[in-house]
């Protein structure tokens, strides 16, 4: 399975990763043999198998809705590149 | 005494031979003088170190205390250390300080052992080699020319080298393991769900498992004590109780049954890495063990279903970081859009990028049945094949790799050669049970390690069954010349 640069950019751009001509066409080659190995999947018959997402077959476990933790918002904020009057601070969106 | 097992220097803090903050320095020193020549960690942590071992000998003195107070070990830099920088060896995460402690380094700080630092790693845990952390690669102690497997090489290079007494992992397809067999140590990837993945950094949520890694058998049950358990935090943790990993780790083998797969012995398996694994094999008949030949016939298929799985879960995990909260900003983006692609692509590492990418795609619409569900419903033939196995064997032995360490750089430009190293361990992950890491032999001075995998929830069995064979070998005891530096 071979994509090309315009998939290549297509799905950086759904992953949001800003790629130069150079970075796509070099994904474009490793993104190949990654999907071309992947594509052996397709040769088994897998009719009638139930997929499987957790190996222990849990569901989510859920909590009550009660809280449960302090504020920390200095704390979170601490990492933050940007912040003012305790919010995160982004580029505007709307005009 | 950089040598020596968790409950010997236990001992020796009990009887006063030598205090935490002395052993804690000595190994401080070592990391000193030898690390520079590994890259094994990405933060010392001198200071909170010393505290934590003043704060162990002051609880020694008082009579308190148990086998892991006062012992320096050491930790992936995947967990997050509150206030102790915390990388996952990524360039978007070189600021990071966590503001909260993950449950495996919070049990092992309560239980008194002192962290010396952060161990460097493949960038979010995404590689087989360690090649791929922001803070450069790290070198096999038994051959510094050669890789120390990832993406816990740091963790195993680390204790390898006597940098620190044990270490954490983690584990997503073999990241325990790989490393430990490379690097000459012991390592145990439990249950999935056995030890808690909160405040580990994700990356498949749905493979992730944090575990031990020492060099010896004796000392990962030691802080398989302290990590394993039920945490209300991590909502996947299993709710059953946990074993004592020490009280039947003498128990004679007499009767185990070993499978054997014919899948781990074929083709692609280096000649005297399968002898060295017949020989150890033979090590167990000796024990009382009985060997039979078994088959897990869907093994090749682990590659692909664990390349379309675990980018999947990748993609959505690692979209968490787009400069917003943390990590890495861009420079003066021009709006949202902008920053979030520029802030991720100038964050993350290549290898990170295309898992990212293949993720993406496996997910996007008109591929997801054909990507995704297909590998959700290999993946359950993969536990089948486990299941039924282990409904014949006790336990099922073979290579962890195919070879030994490879060198630096030799397999970097082919990722699909690079992947296909991970053939013996990958499935395990997928049908999520147990599996160890033993030291068994050499191959061209390189160590070569033998794979046990067991039940679900039967880490204590497979404890037992790698601590006799300890009894009886002293393959984990080897050091490599360059951990006997000047402060030994």
């Amino acid at each position: 399975m071979s994509i090309d640069k315009q998939d290549v950019q297509k799905i950086a751009h759904l992953a949001r990763l800003a790629l130069t001509e150079d970075d796509a066409e070099q994904y474009q080659h490793s993104l190949s043999s990654v999907l071309s190995l992947v594509e052996q999947m397709q040769s088994v018959n897998t009719d009638g198998v139930e997929p499987l997402s957790n190996p222990l077959e849990m569901t989510q476990r859920l909590r009550d809705d009660v809280v449960t933790e302090d504020n920390q918002r200095d704390a979170f904020l601490a990492n933050a590149p940007q912040t003012e009057a305790g919010l995160f601070l982004v580029p505007q969106v709307i005009e | 005494m950089f040598e020596q097992s968790i409950s010997a220097l236990a001992q020796h803090l009990r009887n006063k031979d030598i205090s935490s903050i002395e052993l804690t320095r000595l190994f401080l020193d070592r990391i000193q003088e030898i690390d520079p020549q590994l890259n094994s960690f990405i933060t010392v942590s001198d200071e909170l170190a010393l505290q934590q071992a003043k704060a162990a000998d002051t609880q020694i003195a008082a009579g308190n205390g148990g086998p892991l107070t006062g012992i320096p070990i050491a930790h992936k830099d995947l967990f997050c250390t509150q206030g102790t920088l915390t990388t996952c060896g990524s360039k978007m995460l070189y600021n990071f300080i966590p503001p909260y402690e993950s449950t495996v380094t919070k049990q092992l700080q309560a239980a008194g052992a002192v962290m010396l630092g952060k161990t460097n790693m493949d960038e979010f845990a995404m590689g087989s080699s360690n090649e791929n952390s922001f803070y450069g690669a790290v070198k096999n102690p038994w051959d510094c020319n050669t890789v120390p497997g990832g993406s816990s090489g740091g963790s195993a290079a680390a204790v390898a080298a006597g940098l620190a007494v044990a270490a954490t992992g983690t584990d997503t397809g073999g990241s325990i393991r790989q490393p430990a067999s490379f690097c000459g140590i012991t390592g145990l990837k439990p249950t999935y769900g056995r030890v808690s993945r909160f405040g580990m950094i994700a990356y498949a949520s749905s493979l992730d498992q944090g575990g031990p890694m020492a060099k010896s058998a004796e000392d990962c049950a030691h802080l398989m004590q302290a990590m394993a358990g039920f945490d209300e935090k991590d909502s996947t943790s299993a709710d059953i109780p946990t074993d004592d990993y020490l009280a039947n780790i003498n128990a004679p083998l007499t009767g185990l049954t070993i499978g054997l797969p014919k899948e781990y012995f074929g083709e692609g398996l280096d000649s005297d890495v399968a002898a060295t694994i017949m020989s150890a094999v033979k090590e167990f008949e000796a024990l009382g063990a009985t060997v039979k030949d078994i088959s897990l016939p869907n093994l090749a298929l682990s590659i692909p279903a664990y390349y379309v799985i675990a980018p999947s879960e990748a993609s959505s995990n690692l979209s968490r970081f787009d400069g917003v909260r943390f990590g890495h900003r861009c420079d003066a983006p021009r709006d949202l859009l902008d920053m979030y692609t520029r802030s991720r692509a100038e964050g993350f590492g290549t290898e990170v990028q295309k898992r990212i990418m293949v993720g993406t795609y496996a997910l996007s619409e008109g591929y997801y049945d054909a990507y995704y569900l297909k590998a959700q419903k290999i993946r359950r033939l993969i536990k089948e094949d486990f299941v039924n196995a282990l409904n014949e064997v006790d336990v099922i032995m073979g290579p962890v790799a195919p070879t030994t360490a490879f060198e630096l750089g030799s397999k970097t430009s082919d990722p699909v050669a690079m992947y296909l190293e991970d053939i013996y361990t990958l499935s395990v992950n997928l049908a999520g049970v147990p599996a160890m890491s033993v030291p068994a032999g050499f191959v061209n001075t390189m160590p070569v390690g033998l794979q046990i995998m067991g039940n679900y929830f039967c880490e204590a069995k497979l404890l037992n069954i790698a601590h006799q064979y300890q009894q009886r070998t002293d393959w984990h005891l080897k050091t490599p010349t360059m951990a006997k530096g000047v402060s030994a």
